[in-house]
């Protein structure tokens, strides 16, 4: 999967680089501002007060 | 991944690029790969990041809402006592009128007060600054307004106990950092009124049953108060809903929000984002 990705880029080796750093930055940005806030409650702590 | 450079080797050049590219259980491993990558990023976000990232956003909120109140005070000025009122641990009569007390909001979830620790300041949150909205429903106040208030419990600068909840880490994690807490450190509610302050006076452990932590004078049943306290509580361990930890100030003084907050936490109140 990761070897195909990194044929079908384009231009030199370093480019490539450059490219897949741009990419895993937007990737972490997506996740860290809307897919991981989104599916936190999934894994909520239970209420933090006291109740009998 | 493959880099490029691994391919002119000299025996079964042709062999590895065509098993790479039909093996199944290749692509599978590098989608577990990628799977366990994303659960460790999930983890590392919840507990580091996500605490920082709510926190600031409450703490502008916070700070908006203390600018909204002092352009309000501005404007309609209200007739404020003279001086900042005082009340002794004993709470004598007579100081009992100086310090306003504001109604509790009907509606839950409603935002009323602020919080200010200064023991909570920390390099990445360095102006600590919540709001308190009222109501203690994990799914309606805390986990979108971060601190509650229970609603059974009396007002800031009320004889009696002003009690409030916040989860420990996650959703702002606003008391994670109770256990920090030394005696007298001031704790400061801040309403439209003004700014109370309380001074820290000890911590509690306990089962998350213990209701008793919320009566006018914690765990004194059917005492009738004449101190004003503040109880804080939330999780503990760390990370664990196991028990619960309350930490407890009594009041001491009262700052209008004509005569501007008070110097220790001018900052935090002005700060800017």
């Amino acid at each position: 999967m990761y070897a195909a990705l990194w044929r079908v880029l384009p231009g030199p080796w370093w480019v490539r680089v450059i490219i897949l750093i741009v990419a895993l930055a937007a990737v972490l940005a997506a996740l860290v501002f809307w897919v991981f806030p989104a599916i936190s409650p999934l894994f909520a702590p239970s209420d933090p007060g006291v109740s009998t | 991944m493959s880099a490029p450079g691994d391919e002119p080797r000299a025996e079964g050049e042709q062999q590895p690029r065509k098993r790479r590219r039909l093996s199944v259980i290749g692509l599978l491993g590098e989608l577990l790969i990628t799977a366990g990558m994303l659960v460790l990023c999930y983890i590392g976000w919840q507990v580091w990041l996500a605490d920082i990232i709510t926190g600031s956003q409450y703490a502008s909120q916070a700070r908006s809402l203390s600018q909204k109140w002092d352009a309000e005070e501005q404007k309609d000025p209200t007739p404020a006592p003279t001086s900042s009122a005082t009340a002794g641990p004993s709470g004598p009569a007579g100081t009992t009128e100086d310090v306003p007390v504001g109604t509790a909001p009907t509606k839950t979830a409603d935002v009323f007060a602020a919080l200010i620790i200064p023991r909570f300041d920390t390099p990445a949150d360095p102006h600590f600054y919540r709001p308190i909205a009222q109501g203690v429903s994990n799914t309606q106040v805390l986990q979108k307004k971060g601190i509650g208030h229970y609603p059974t419990t009396g007002m800031p600068g009320a004889v009696g106990n002003f009690a409030i909840a916040s989860h420990r880490t996650f959703y702002g994690g606003a008391l994670h950092n109770v256990p920090d807490l030394r005696l007298g450190d001031h704790i400061y509610v801040e309403t439209q009124a003004g700014w109370y302050m309380y001074q820290f006076r000890n911590l509690q452990y306990m089962p998350p049953t213990e209701v008793q932590v919320l009566e006018a004078v914690p765990e004194q049943l059917g005492v009738t108060a004449d101190d004003r306290v503040i109880t804080m509580t939330t999780c503990n361990p760390l990370l664990s809903t196991k028990e619960r930890m309350a930490a407890y100030g009594v009041f001491e003084k009262f700052y209008p929000r004509a005569g501007g907050a008070p110097q220790e936490i001018a900052t935090t109140v002005q700060a800017k984002g």
